[in-house]
This record gives structure tokens, C-alpha cells and sequence, in this order.
């Protein structure tokens, strides 16, 4: 079979784990089916041949869900709401996904085919990335060298978001310590 | 939360052996990060998960006792300055910046590619101590009652 029948099949997988997620009552099973989808990620890079990506998207989908489970497993957030469903609206989401799934009609037509380089940047990559580098895997030569500025905003990211929650965790450890000189 | 005294001695003890493959295999990933698939951000997220199963297994003072936060938060800060300086001598060896000034070797072998492997080294450390705190962070924050109160 060609990669992109099963791509396509992952793809109805991956909605119908979401849609288990979201029906299921039991919030337990619920954060186990959220979990299809980042297995559905993962196994569809490896189709795709990029088993970097494939190893990243793996283990953080184990540490999301550890995460989840943690948080969510011991709180009262599973309360049963009632919802009714609001025909208005829903009516009005549906039509105009529809709108734009036929204005779009025309794009799709003029998208490359399937495995087709878009960029020439990468066509000189992929030719010279070994010779100009000399990494042996492509994607460290790309990621390190001809695109590390793209590494360290990354890494800048990282940085200011643990800074940003140790600086919460601070604020809130001496809050705590005010309240119980207090009291 | 309850008591956080971790998991039975089974648990604990399969733990304490398992570990050190669990670094290991993720300092392997960074290492070799210029030869197989893999890398700083792989290896990281392994060596995460790493320190994240002596959370599970023996609880947040478990932790505390065997971990200096602060050290790990200092570490974790400075290999960002590194990543900038190896950035900057890139200025003043290779003509731009975190230009490849090291010589590049022959393909294939463990020492080469220049300052790919230093990167990956600095982002193996980086990713890895910052998601293990970003972990400590939420353990320490109680997310249900903050809310409520």
C-alpha cells in the first residue's frame, strides 16, 4: 500500500480516539484515549521516514500524559454538566466549514503532489548537508548548523517558561508564608 | 494531596536499578545525536522522564533529599549562556554567527561535525533539567485548590 492510504487510515484513527476522548465519562479513560492522538502522530512520522521527529513526538506524549494524569486524576474536574445542544449554532459552525472547505477546493488543486520538495533551500540541503557539515544525520546538520538561530529561539522559549513558572512558584510559596505568620 | 511517601519497595527497588539505563540510553541519544536519529531534544525529554520516575517512585521529598533544585535550576540557566557563547566565538573564528568553526572530521565518526555535538550536548541539558522542573513546579503548585480559593 502507498504511504498515503495509510496515512489517511492513521488519520481516522486519530479522530476517532478524540471523539472517544470527548464522549467518555470516566476522565481516566478519557486522558488514555487523548493519548491515540500522539501515538497516531508518532506512527505517521515513521510512514513519513522521520524517525527524529517520531522519537521526540513519542516521549513527550509519555510525559503529557504523566502530566495529566497527575493533575487531573485526584480533582473533582469531571462534574456532569447537562449541555444542550445549541441547534443555532451549530448550524452556523457546520455551514461555514463547509464555505470554507469549497473555497478551498481551488488550493488543494495547486499544492505540489504528495512527497514533492516544495523549497530549492532543501534540494541544497539534502545534496550538500553532509558534505558542508559533516553530520552524518541530515536533520542535526539542519537544526544545528544552517538553522541554529531557529535552536536558540527555541531554547530562549524554554528558558523564559521555566523562568515564568519558578517565579509563580516563588510568589506563591511566600504568599503561603505570609498567611501563616498571620494567622 | 495526600502523604507522598512514593510507591511500595518493589517499585523503589526496580527503579533504583532501571535508572541509571535510562541516562544512559539518553546520554547515548545526545552523544550520537550527528550520527543517528535522535538528539539534544530526544535524549533530553529521555533523561527527563529519567528523573521524573524517581518523582513517581519515591515521592516529592524523595526529591528534595536526593536533589539540589537550586543547582539543577543553575545548571539548567547556564547552558543557555553557553549555547551564546559557543554562538558568539562562532563571531570571532568562523565569520558569522554560531558559524560550524570546528574542523568538521571525517563522516561517520563520533568526533565530528564540528560544534554540532557541543549543541546538542548544551540542548540535551537544557530540555532535560527544564521540563524535570517544570514537573517539580506543578507537583509543588497544587493546581486543584488555587483555583478554588
Amino acid at each position: 500500500m502507498p504511504t498515503e492510504t495509510w496515512l489517511i487510515f492513521i488519520l481516522i484513527f486519530m479522530i476517532l480516539g478524540s471523539i472517544t476522548a470527548l464522549e467518555l465519562k470516566d476522565i481516566l479513560s478519557s486522558i488514555i484515549s487523548i493519548g491515540i492522538v500522539g501515538l497516531g502522530v508518532s506512527v505517521a512520522f515513521l510512514f513519513m521516514q522521520a524517525p527524529d521527529l517520531a522519537i521526540v513526538q513519542f516521549l513527550f506524549e509519555i510525559f503529557a500524559m504523566i502530566i495529566l494524569l497527575r493533575a487531573f486524576l485526584k480533582k473533582d474536574y469531571h462534574q456532569e454538566s447537562t449541555s444542550r445542544l445549541n441547534w443555532l449554532l451549530s448550524g452556523v459552525t457546520i455551514i461555514v466549514l463547509i464555505a470554507i472547505f469549497l473555497f478551498s477546493i481551488s488550493v488543494f488543486n495547486a499544492l505540489p503532489p504528495f512527497g514533492q520538495p516544495l523549497l530549492t533551500t532543501a534540494e541544497h540541503y539534502i545534496a550538500h548537508g553532509a558534505a558542508e557539515t559533516g553530520a552524518a544525520n541530515l536533520v542535526a546538520s539542519v537544526i544545528l548548523d544552517y538553522r541554529a538561530y531557529d535552536t536558540l529561539g527555541e531554547i530562549t522559549v524554554l528558558f523564559t517558561a521555566i523562568l515564568g513558572s519558578l517565579t509563580i512558584l516563588r510568589i506563591q510559596s511566600q504568599r503561603k508564608k505570609e498567611g501563616s505568620e498571620s494567622s | 494531596m495526600n502523604e507522598q511517601q512514593g510507591m511500595t519497595l518493589i517499585v523503589k527497588t526496580i527503579t533504583r536499578i532501571i535508572l541509571w539505563m535510562i541516562f544512559l540510553y539518553g546520554i547515548y541519544i545526545i552523544l550520537h545525536g550527528h550520527l543517528t536519529p535522535g538528539g539534544g531534544f530526544g535524549g533530553g525529554v529521555i533523561i527527563a522522564l529519567g528523573f521524573l520516575s524517581i518523582m513517581l517512585a519515591y515521592g516529592r521529598s524523595g526529591v528534595d533529599e536526593w536533589l539540589n533544585i537550586k543547582f539543577l535550576h543553575d545548571l539548567e540557566t547556564s547552558s543557555v549562556l553557553l549555547f551564546l557563547i559557543v554562538g558568539i566565538l562562532g563571531i570571532a573564528l568562523g565569520g558569522a554567527f554560531l558559524a560550524n568553526f570546528i574542523n568538521h572530521g571525517s563522516l561517520f565518526h563520533l568526533l565530528s561535525a564540528g560544534t554540532i555535538p557541543v549543541l546538542n550536548i548544551l540542548i540535551g541539558i537544557k530540555v532535560a533539567l527544564s521540563l524535570f522542573l517544570v514537573v517539580i513546579v506543578l507537583a509543588h503548585m497544587h493546581i486543584g485548590e488555587g483555583g478554588q480559593s
